[in-house]
Parts: C-alpha cells; sequence; structure tokens
C-alpha cells in the first residue's frame, strides 16, 4: 500500500503547489474559452454542428497541451526530479502522480470548456461528455510521459507539441467519432483501448525517461 | 572486420541481384492486370518498399526493447539505425503511393487509402524521433528516451490503422472500393522477390549506415581521448 500513499502524496504535492502560485490552471481556463471565441469567428455563419464539435476537440488538445508543457516546469526548475528519482519509491509512482494531477487540471479546464461550448455552439450530450473523460485519460497518460522527454531535452516547449500530436490523433478520432455519430459506443470502447494500451505503456517505461 | 565487410559485400550483392531481377519480373514478365494495365506494376514496389518499413520500425523497436532490458549500449545505434532507414522506406512509401493515386485516381493525395494515411501518420511521429535525439546529449539518457519512444511507436502502428478505420465511417463515405489485390500465382512470385529485394536492400544498408556510424562514433571517442 506504500506505493499508493507515495502516488498521493505526490499528487497532493503537486494539487498544493498549484492551489498556492496558480501558475497553470487559470491560463488553461482563459486559453480554452478564448480558443472557443476565436472559433467561432474562423468558423462560417452556416458551418453544421459537427464541424463545431471537430474545433472543441482541437480546443481540448491545445489545452491539455498548454498544461503538459508546465508540467514538469517545477520539478525542472528547483531540480526536483533528481530528488524524487532518489527517493526510495517506484519511479511509476511519479508518473502516476503527475498523471493525476494533469487529470485534475484538465477535469477543471473542461468543467469550464464544456458549458462555454455548450453556450456559444451545440448543446453537450451524454457522450460528449464520455468521450471526454475517457480521452483526458489517455492524453494524460501519453502527455505526462512526453512532458517528462521533452523536459529532459533542449528544445523543451518545442518537443513536446511534436511529440504528442502524432500519438494522440486515434484520440481525436475516438473523440470526435462518439459525438458525431449515431452509435458511440465503438468510439467510445475504442478510447476505452488506447488509454489501456498508452496507459500501461507510459507506466512500465517511466523509469527509463527519469532514470540514467 | 573482414568477415563484417565480406557479409555487407554478399549482402549489397544478393540485394542488387534481387532489386534487378524483381524489376525486371514485374515489368516484363508479370501478367498485366485486367482493371488498371500497365500502371499497376508499381504494386510491385510500393507494397514490398511498405513492408519493409514496417519491418524497419519493428526491428527498431526490437532493438529499443533490447535496450532497455539488457542496458547494453551498442543496441542504441542499431535501433536508431533501424529507424532511420524505416522512415527513408516511409517517404519512399509516400511517393509512391501518391504516384499510384495520381495514374488511378487522378489525384496526388486521397485520405481515403488507409496505407498512406498511416504512414503519413507514423512519418511525423518517427520525424519527432530525429528532434527528440538531437535535442538531448548523447548519452544513456539519449538512449533510453529514444528507445521508449521507438516502442510506443511500434505501438501506435496498430492503433493507428484501427482509427483510420473508423475515421472512415465520419469523414467521408469510401469512394475508391478496391478490392484486396487478387493475386494469380505468377503475380504472387514477382511480388515475393520484390519484397525480397526489399528487404535485401534494408539489410544491406542496415549494415552499411550501421558500421558508418560505429566508426563514426569510434572517431569523436579517440578525439575527446585525445583532446
Amino acid at each position: 500500500m506504500t506505493y499508493f500513499a507515495d502516488v498521493a502524496a505526490l499528487a497532493r504535492k503537486d494539487i498544493l503547489l498549484e492551489l498556492r502560485s496558480r501558475d497553470t490552471l487559470p491560463a488553461m481556463l482563459l486559453f480554452v474559452v478564448s480558443a472557443l471565441v476565436v472559433f467561432h469567428f474562423s468558423l462560417p455563419s452556416d458551418a453544421s454542428a459537427a464541424a463545431s464539435t471537430g474545433l472543441l476537440w482541437i480546443a481540448l488538445l491545445f489545452t491539455a497541451l498548454l498544461g503538459l508543457g508546465r508540467a514538469f516546469a517545477a520539478e525542472r526548475e528547483q531540480r526536483v526530479l533528481d530528488g524524487l528519482v532518489l527517493a526510495p519509491c517506484d519511479r511509476s509512482a511519479i508518473w502516476l502522480a503527475k498523471c493525476l494531477g494533469v487529470l485534475v487540471f484538465l477535469g477543471v479546464a473542461e468543467a469550464v470548456a464544456l458549458p462555454a461550448y455548450a453556450l456559444f455552439f451545440e448543446p453537450v450530450g451524454w457522450e460528449l461528455v464520455a468521450a471526454v473523460v475517457l480521452a483526458d485519460l489517455g492524453l494524460a497518460a501519453v502527455g505526462t510521459l512526453l512532458a517528462a522527454m521533452a523536459a529532459a531535452s533542449r528544445a523543451r516547449e518545442l518537443l513536446l507539441p511534436l511529440l504528442f500530436l502524432p500519438l494522440v490523433i486515434p484520440v481525436v478520432v475516438g473523440g470526435v467519432g462518439a459525438t458525431v455519430v449515431d452509435d458511440p459506443a465503438r468510439y467510445l470502447g475504442f478510447l476505452a483501448l488506447y488509454d489501456l494500451i498508452f496507459a500501461i505503456l507510459s507506466w512500465a517505461s517511466f523509469e527509463y525517461v527519469v532514470a540514467e | 572486420m573482414s568477415l563484417r565487410n565480406n557479409r555487407a559485400v554478399v549482402l549489397a550483392a544478393a540485394a542488387s541481384v534481387l532489386l534487378v531481377a524483381g524489376l525486371a519480373l514485374a515489368l516484363f514478365w508479370a501478367p498485366e492486370d485486367a482493371d488498371q494495365g500497365f500502371s499497376q506494376r508499381i504494386f510491385y514496389v510500393h507494397v514490398p518498399i511498405a513492408l519493409t518499413a514496417y519491418a524497419c520500425f519493428g526491428w527498431g523497436a526490437w532493438k529499443a526493447l533490447r535496450l532497455l532490458w539488457t542496458r547494453e549500449p551498442r543496441y542504441d545505434l542499431e535501433s536508431y539505425t533501424a529507424v532511420h532507414m524505416g522512415v527513408i522506406f516511409g517517404i519512399l512509401t509516400l511517393v509512391t503511393g501518391s504516384i499510384w493515386a495520381k495514374i488511378s485516381w487522378g489525384v496526388w493525395w486521397t485520405w481515403s487509402e488507409r496505407q498512406l494515411t498511416l504512414f503519413l501518420v507514423l512519418f511525423l511521429f518517427y520525424c519527432a524521433y530525429f528532434m527528440l535525439r538531437f535535442s538531448v546529449e548523447p548519452g544513456p539518457r539519449r538512449a533510453n528516451l529514444s528507445a521508449v519512444y521507438a516502442l510506443f511507436g511500434v505501438a501506435l502502428i496498430p492503433v493507428s490503422f484501427l482509427a483510420i478505420r473508423l475515421a472512415e465511417n465520419f469523414i467521408h463515405p469510401v469512394v475508391f472500393t478496391r478490392d484486396g489485390p487478387q493475386m494469380s500465382g505468377s503475380m504472387f512470385v514477382v511480388f515475393c522477390v520484390c519484397l525480397a529485394a526489399m528487404l535485401g536492400l534494408f539489410a544491406s544498408l542496415y549494415t552499411n549506415e550501421l558500421a558508418g556510424k560505429r566508426l563514426d562514433a569510434r572517431l569523436r571517442e579517440l578525439r575527446e581521448a585525445l583532446e
């Protein structure tokens, strides 16, 4: 059980840090709402509901990217990661905790984004909410690992989107598919499959990303 | 050293013989396709190149797995070389696929061709592999990061393929329905020769490139030792 205690302590640290410094979350909220407003002006007035759904997914993706870019900022600037790696806990606990933190931030951002989307564009159905929840799991899992990779490189902010976008194309397919077709079960199932595969892979390989 | 040189020479010779034979068979011996005519013969180049690209990525991921497993540094260079070759074969797949699309459908690019779309995704993914590699200091850290990323690649291939199939249902109706290649016996023989030729080409390029990269690394080590 110490594994989960470690995870809880690390996740608590991330959330406390954010509550005190308010570095990332306000930026994510402001970004997602601004993006939706920009999308309103970039869509022709006779655009279909499906087009606005696609844009919502782009907004969510880039909001996640914004949060992920900051995910390892404190660790890098204060050299916390070296300490964490030396700590007598399983390295994958660091990944899981970071993932939970990212998930909380994403959840809060979407708690604002989805009502804003409903207000500006189309009503939000249950399948969109389900797809967003499932997509968040995959985005957080893959994104945390890639953010750790990017943090180790010289090009950091530049590198993360390049690593992240090709890997999350399937998430976009699943998310958009679940919201525009009549029978969303297949797409939701696909998102769950993606989450499973990449969560296991990220969990297992995180150790190699942070340790030498 | 001479043994290794010999192997490189034998591989190169086998690859060239097979390539010439495969091309000659594809151009002159294989029966004309009833539906597409002469242009269908690009199939004997395009599909083997695509399969070879998958083999490269798979080989790179296997070496990456070995690196993480054994922590033997030589696997890093082997994995990198295989991915490097994979990207080259991937670009060739995109180019030949694009030519084929232009000839049979009149457009250079079509999203309804799953393999092409998949190769575009993979191309973007593995280009980011190079970006990652070149922005991390050489050393065990870089080897680990590259290996993990290469492993993600082989997981991404089937997942993306599934995603592209699923996306066809809502992005657009299937315009071009193409039955799977119903190959006659002689077509299949030519195809196999071409596939063997491409795999041989990969093996030959891989051996040479790896030898070159090893020499490069060795030279750098010696230079650093001198300074």
